[in-house]
C-alpha cells in the first residue's frame, strides 16, 4: 500500500506554518533565520513529494537549487547577524529598528 | 512503510515546534538538526535517496555547523534567555499563530477534499538527477554558481573587520579613539 500524496504535502504545509509562526513571533535574529530555514526546507519537501508522484527527477533537481539558495542565504544572513551584534551588542531586532546609517 | 512515514513526520513536527519555542539558541539548533534528519528519512521513504543524503550532508552537516560557529562567536550570555522568555508572552504570539493556523486549516481542507494520488512508487536514482541537472537545467546550475559566489563575496565583505588608521594625519573626525 502506497502513501497518498496529500499527506506529504500536508506535512510540508504544517512545517511551513510552524516556520512562519516562528518568523513572525520571535525577535531574536538567530531564531528568525532558523525559522526561515525551516520554511525553505518545507518548500523543498513539496518539490520532492511532487517529483516522487510523477517518478521524475525534476523535483529533486529543484530541491538541490533550494539547498544552494539556503546555503547562500545563511552565509550572508549570519554575516549580517555578526555585524548587528557588533553594533548593538544584542541579537534583538527591535534594537535595529531605526536606520542610522 | 506507511508507519515509518508517520513516525518520521511526527518527529519532524515535534522537533520543529521545539525549535521555535526554545529559549536557548544552541538547544533550538540541535532540535533543528533533528527536524532536518527526520525530513531526510521522509525523502528516503519517498524514493529520493540522493536528496536525502544531500539533506544530511549539506543542511544538517554544513549549514548547521555554520550556525553553531556563529553562536559560539557571539558568546550570548545568560540574561538573553530571561529576555527571550519575556518576549514569549501569549499576547505576543497568539495573533500571528491564529492567522497562520487559519491558512493551514484552509490548506488541510483543500488537500482532504480531492482525489487521492499515490506517491513514492518508483525510486528516482541519483544518476537520473545528475543527468537532468547537467542537461536540461545546465543554465540554472550556472546561475546557482553565480549565487554562491555572490554569497561568499557578500559574507566576506560583511564579516570584514573595520580598518583602523593609526596615523593621526590620515584620521578623519568620525573615527573615535
Amino acid at each position: 500500500m502506497s502513501l497518498p500524496m496529500e499527506q506529504g504535502i500536508l506535512l510540508a504545509a504544517i512545517l511551513f506554518c510552524i516556520g512562519l509562526i516562528g518568523l513572525l513571533t520571535r525577535r531574536n535574529v538567530l531564531f528568525m533565520l532558523m525559522s526561515a530555514e525551516v520554511m525553505l526546507n518545507a518548500a523543498g519537501l513539496v518539490f520532492v513529494v511532487d517529483g516522487s508522484v510523477w517518478g521524475q527527477a525534476d523535483g529533486q533537481v529543484m530541491f538541490i537549487f533550494i539547498l544552494t539558495m539556503a546555503a547562500a542565504e545563511v552565509c550572508v544572513g549570519l554575516a549580517l547577524i555578526i555585524q548587528l551584534f557588533k553594533k548593538f551588542k544584542s541579537v534583538d531586532t527591535d534594537r535595529a529598528s531605526a536606520m542610522r546609517g | 512503510m506507511n508507519i515509518l512515514f508517520y513516525i518520521a513526520a511526527f518527529a519532524a513536527v515535534i522537533s520543529t515546534v521545539k525549535v521555535i519555542i526554545g529559549k536557548n539558541a544552541v538547544h533550538a539548533l540541535l532540535y533543528l538538526i533533528v527536524s532536518l534528519l527526520s525530513v531526510s528519512v521522509i525523502f528516503f521513504i519517498l524514493g529520493a535517496p540522493f536528496v536525502a543524503a544531500l539533506e544530511v550532508i549539506i543542511y544538517a552537516g554544513a549549514i548547521m555547523v555554520l550556525f553553531v560557529f556563529v553562536i559560539m562567536m557571539l558568546n550570548l550570555s545568560g540574561d538573553g534567555v530571561k529576555k527571550e522568555s519575556e518576549l514569549l508572552m501569549p499576547t505576543m504570539w497568539i495573533g500571528p499563530s491564529l492567522v497562520s493556523m487559519i491558512l493551514l486549516a484552509e490548506m488541510v481542507y483543500m488537500l482532504t477534499h480531492q482525489a487521492v494520488v499515490p506517491m513514492g512508487i518508483k525510486e528516482v536514482p541519483p544518476g537520473a538527477v545528475g543527468e537532468l541537472m547537467f542537461s536540461k537545467y545546465l543554465l540554472v546550475v550556472e546561475l546557482a554558481a553565480f549565487l554562491l559566489t555572490a554569497g561568499i563575496i557578500g559574507a566576506y565583505h560583511l564579516g570584514e573587520k573595520e580598518m583602523r588608521i593609526h596615523n593621526r594625519y590620515l584620521m578623519d573626525e568620525k573615527q573615535d579613539l
